[in-house]
This record gives structure tokens, sequence and C-alpha cells, in this order.
């Protein structure tokens, strides 16, 4: 287990983190999510320990993070960070002996990673002549390289194509389900909904909300209930306790007082006519995001 | 976290699972290793070290041409019985004797000597008269020449001994130049594209920062100490195969000492380079923060080459850590300073250097992070 607690961090006068705190589990992909500027990179910085908080403290299962763990960690900077020059699989087996592996072994990872991700050809190309989404992916390889206990991914989708995306959703899932807690931020929600099992919602400074993706969802789950019925549904109006939001034909959209109001809606629905569907309206990411920053 | 152990080749269960972390020596060594490499098989970098050992290798082989030149061979000529003895007493020539001006003739036009000497056919007031085969030398004829005496009231630097010291220092001043120059960019641009490519932020979560800065100025001094070796080889080689031994004898301890002083002296300007790249986020801005130091490094240069005959201005220059190991080297060329002063000046310049690289450190540690723009130094000092 990876805990921020009570993370402050200020730049002069301004304060960009104001009491941080979170837990990111082992074996469970947790997406950090925030807007422009909100913190998320300044709070990476710090759990990778290249930036030093003002208070507050980092543990990894209860005991203070030490430079030696944090050697542990895989890292992917905000700002790609590679060698322009240098040729892809020269400079993963580099960073790789840089956390101590024997070239042998750092080769040996180099061209497993670079197989897996799709780059084997281009092993021998240097970065600079790669596509940007090729040297995406090579910046995912330079964080996994050396076979990280931790990972910390900043915006690791960003300017990926949705078959690459696909790809490195498939390699860092498979990382954490192998027992290493994974944080990664992202701006595309619908790819953090897709992909995180925890969330941690940050806005200016302070944690907003965080959890499992699924308790959130419930929690900020409202009173809001599809019904798509063969018959026409303009009997929802005049019921008591309900008010429709949007309604056409057979479908409608409607808020209900209390659960008790919504299954009394169906079993009148079910009289009128087949009922296709009645769903409780779930809020996405997207929804649960806008809400909880405001 | 799973406790359970597992292989370090397997990804999970993984805390302190990896191999262990290189040491601090490990870690220095593989960044050097990474400059050494990506340097070599950059091809400006050797494209302008193949011009500099041409150009040095020019210069040896020009200075040996002017010192044969200058070195007049012995000239072979006739002389017809004891015709203008006066004339030739005492210079180095070798000398035929005959019995008459036509054995002299044939002497010459078959070119065996190079001019005979025969008692004169007109009223000369010499005597004697020369004779040449197709053209008369100018040179020889100076040479027979009886001249008055000279004598200089205010004797200055005779001009071949002054024209020596100046290609002397000139040369050290080259050398030390264009390898500071060249070696000094290379670090602050290898600093500067870590910074601009952000790579020193994965490279900061492996490796200490020290080990980073340390690496780099390590793998840079040992290109630079390759090629000042070089360039000292190749003097003593085409100094010995050109004949020059005089010259490489009086050089040989002056160039020990530039060799010596050079490895201090780099690895201070190194410092300060890597200090100045860390200064700035992109490869635009560097000129901003180096160019102080290269003039820094451009005024024992030109100091040199203006002052080289000023006995002060010199010893200054060899005490000043920037200027050391051009200005001494000088000196001891010249034969100006006492044996103390070289291992005097080296503690001087070792002291600084170690002041230079704690600061230099300091501000690379405290700006590498700091992007944007040029981050000021007393902030970076500061923080």
């Amino acid at each position: 287990m990876l805990e921020l607690s009570h993370i402050d961090k200020s730049y002069g006068d301004r304060k960009v983190l104001d009491d941080v705190s979170f837990q990111v589990a082992p074996g469970r992909m947790t997406g950090f999510v925030g807007g422009n500027g909100a913190g998320k990179t300044t709070t990476m910085r710090i759990l990778l320990g290249v930036l030093a908080a003002n208070t507050g403290t980092v543990t990894l299962d209860g005991t203070p993070l030490t430079p030696e763990d944090r050697r542990r960690f895989g890292y992917m900077p905000e700002e790609r960070g590679l060698y322009p020059k240098m040729r892809v699989e020269e400079q993963l087996v580099y960073l790789a002996r840089l956390h101590g592996f024997t070239t042998h072994a750092a080769k040996h990872n180099a061209g497993e990673l670079l197989e897996r991700l799709g780059l084997g050809e281009r092993r021998n190309d240097a970065l600079e002549s790669l596509s940007l989404g090729n040297q995406q992916r090579a910046q995912i390889a330079a964080a996994l390289v050396h076979d990280p206990d931790v990972l910390v991914l900043d915006e690791p989708f960003s300017g990926l194509d949705p078959m690459a995306v696909d790809v490195v959703v498939g390699v860092l899932s498979e990382f954490a389900a192998s027992g290493a807690p994974v944080l990664f931020s992202s701006h595309q929600l619908d790819i953090v909904e897709r992909l995180c099992d925890d969330l941690v919602i940050i806005a200016a400074g302070t944690i907003r909300a965080s959890g499992s993706r699924d308790a959130l969802r419930e929690a900020h789950a409202g009173n809001r209930y599809e019904l798509l019925t063969s018959a026409d549904t303009g009997w929802l109006r005049e019921r008591a306790g309900i008010s429709v939001v949007d309604f056409d034909g057979g479908y409608a959209l409607f808020d209900a007082d209390d659960a008790a109001a919504a299954q009394a809606v169906l079993r009148e629905a079910l009289t009128h006519g087949d009922v296709a569907s009645f769903s409780p309206l779930r809020p996405t990411l997207a929804q649960i995001f806008k809400e909880v920053i405001q | 976290m799973s406790t359970t152990t597992q292989t370090p080749t397997q990804p999970a269960g993984r805390r302190r699972s990896g191999p262990a972390s290189p040491s601090l020596v490990q870690s220095i060594g593989l960044v050097a290793e990474r400059e050494v490499k990506m340097r070599l098989r950059s091809k400006t970098f050797l494209i302008s070290t193949g011009i500099l050992l041409l150009v040095i290798l020019a210069g040896i082989v020009v200075g040996g041409f002017l010192a044969k030149n200058t070195a007049s061979e012995t000239t072979k000529i006739a002389v017809v019985g004891s015709a203008g003895s006066s004339l030739i007493e005492g210079k180095a020539f070798d000398i035929t004797e005959v019995a008459n001006i036509a054995a002299a003739e044939e002497l010459v036009k078959s070119g065996e000597v190079e001019a005979a000497i025969a008692p004169a056919t007109d009223d000369n007031p010499t005597g004697v008269q020369v004779l040449f085969d197709t053209e008369a030398s100018n040179t020889l004829i100076m040479q027979l020449s009886a001249q008055p005496q000279v004598t200089v009231l205010t004797p200055g630097d005779s001009g071949s001994a002054g024209f020596l010291l100046y290609i002397v220092s000139l040369g050290f001043g080259l050398v030390f130049f264009v390898s500071a120059t060249t070696f000094g960019a290379s670090i602050a641009q290898s600093v500067v594209e870590e910074k601009q490519t952000r790579v020193v932020e994965i490279l900061m979560s492996a490796i200490p920062v020290k080990a980073l800065l340390a690496g780099k100025v390590l793998g840079n001094s040992i290109l630079a100490f390759a090629q000042i070796l070089a360039i000292a080889a190749l003097s003593v080689i085409g100094l010995t195969v050109t004949g020059q031994t005089d010259l490489l004898a009086g050089l040989g301890t002056p160039v020990v000492w530039f060799v010596i002083f050079f490895v201090l002296g780099f690895i201070l300007l190194a410092a300060l380079f890597a200090a100045a790249g860390s200064l700035v986020s992109r490869q635009e801005d560097i000129g901003s923060t180096t160019t102080p130091i290269t003039m820094l490094i451009m005024i024992p240069y030109f100091a040199v080459i203006f002052f080289n005959d000023n006995p002060l201005v010199m010893t200054i220059m060899s005490y000043v850590p920037f200027s050391a190991a051009v200005g001494m080297p000088v000196r001891l060329f010249v034969g100006s300073a006492q044996w103390w002063e070289p291992i005097l000046s080296l503690l001087v310049l070792a002291a600084t250097a170690a002041f230079v690289i704690w600061i230099g450190s300091r501000i690379y540690e405290n700006s590498l992070l700091k992007m944007g723009g040029r981050v000021k130094i007393s902030e970076a000092l500061k923080a």
C-alpha cells in the first residue's frame, strides 16, 4: 500500500497542494484525475522524491519512503523524457542498468517490453526518428524496464491512438494484476473510467474524492432513472413523487423522490405495455468529476 | 502488498525484489560511459578532434621547416690558391682547394661545388672574384661579404627566440582554449538536453543527482584528457621525427605540467559549465549562461598572444586559476619560474576547483527541475 498523508506544497505564497492524502492499493489501478494545474504532476513528483513536500509523509507498507524504495519505482514524467538521439533499446538498457540490472538482464527486459509494446522492429532506431505515438510507447517501456515495485505514470495515454491505448492498457493491467500499486493520471476520463479500479479526484490542490470507482459511482448515483417501453409514457407526468426530465414517446428520463416511487413507476409501466429497459442512471466519471470539483 | 517472495524476473510481489541499486561509483561510471559512448558516436566531435590534431601537426612540420632554413648547411666551395682567405675565414664552408681557375670552373660546372673563389681579374677592391655556374647566389655573396661591427645599445629579445616563444604560447593557449570550449560546451549541452527532454526526472528517480553530475564531468573529462594526451603524444613524436629535439627538450617539462594543470583546470570548468547548463531549459538559451565562462577561457588565450613577452602579466597569469594551465607552462618554457612555483599554483588551482565544484553542484542540483525561464543564480544557490 502506497499512502500519502497530509501533503502540503507551496511555491512561494502560492499553495499548490493542501493537505493531500490518498492511498494506492497494491494490485489495483488507481486513476488520478484533475484539471490543468490541479496539482497532479506536483503530487506525482513528490511521490517520486523528485520534489520535496513542505509537510506530510509518503509511506509504502507503513514505512516512510527511502530513496532506495523510490529507485524501485517506475516513473513516467508529465513531459516525455528520453534521449532523442539515443537508440530506443540502448536507452532502455541504460536505464535498467542505472537501476542495478546487469547488461544481460537489462537487454532481456528491454527486448521483451519492446516486443510487447509493438516496437520490436524499431529497437535500433534513434528515439527522435519515431512517431510521437511510438515515442510514447518507448516512454512506457522506460517506466517498466527495471521491473518496478510501484508504477507512477503521468498521462500515459495522451497522444496514443485507440489501438495503442489498448496495448498499453493491457500491459499496465497485467502489471497491476501481478500485485503492484499503479497510479496514473489522465484527463481522458473515458479511459480512466474503463481502466481504473480506484479513483482520486484532485482540484485546486485538494483531494475532492477518492475510493473505488464503483463506490464513488454508487455514492454519486442520484435518483435518476431511465425507462423504455412500447407504450406512451405521458402518464408519468401525472404521478406524485416523480419529475420528468426528458420525455419522448416510449422513452422517459425521470427523477424519483425515493426508490419505492421508482419501483411503483416500473410496476405501472408494465400495465401500459412492454418494458424494454428500466434502470437507475449511474453517473459517468465525467459527471462525478464535474460535480466534485465544483 | 503481497509478502510472498518472487523471483526478480517476475513482475509480482515486488517490494525490494529487484537487483540492488548500483553503488555511487557504479552510477557515476554508467553515466560517464554513456557520455563517452555518445560523444564518440558524434561525427562533429570526431571531425573537430581530427582538425585540431591536424593543426598541431601542421604547426610542428612548419616549425621544423623554418628551423631547417635558418640552420645553414655547409656550402661547398672551391678556392684557387689562397684567394679571399680573409673572407672565408671562420665561416662554415666545405672548401676544396684547386690549383687554377680552369680547375675551379670545372668543379663549378660539374656541380660538385656551389661556387669558386679565385683572384680577381679586374681591379675589384676585395681582390677576388666568385664564380657561379648558371646564377649568382645572393646568400653566398652575403656570406662572403665583410660586415662592419654591430653593437646594439639596448638589446631586446632576439627575433627568432621571440617568435618561437610566441608559437609555443599560442600552442598552449590554443589547445587549452579549443579543448575547454569544446568539452565545456558539450557538458552544458548534455545537461540542457536532459533537462529539456525531462529525462532528468527519470534519471533522478534512479540515481543521486551527485552521481549524475560527477558522471557527466568524468565522462567528458576522460575525453578531454584523451584528446590532450593525443596532442601531447603527437607533439613529442612530431618534434622527434622532424628532428627538433632541442625544442622538445625545452618543451618536455612544460608539456607535462600543462597536462597536470589541464586536468584540474578542466574539472573546474566542467563543473562551471554543468552549472551553467542547468540554469536554462532550452538549448537556445544556453549561450546566455555559458558565455561568461567562455570569456573566462578566452582571457588566457588572448593574454598569451598579446603579453607572452611581458613577465609581470605572465607571472600573474600563471597563478590565476583560469589561466594557470597556459601561463605556468609558458613560464616554465621560458625558464622564468622557480621549481616551487608550479606546485604552489597547482595548489591554488586545486583549492579553487574544489570550491567551484561545490558551488557548481549546488547550482546544478537546485536548478535541474526548474523549468521555464532562466534560473537566477541567487535562487539556485539558496534553495
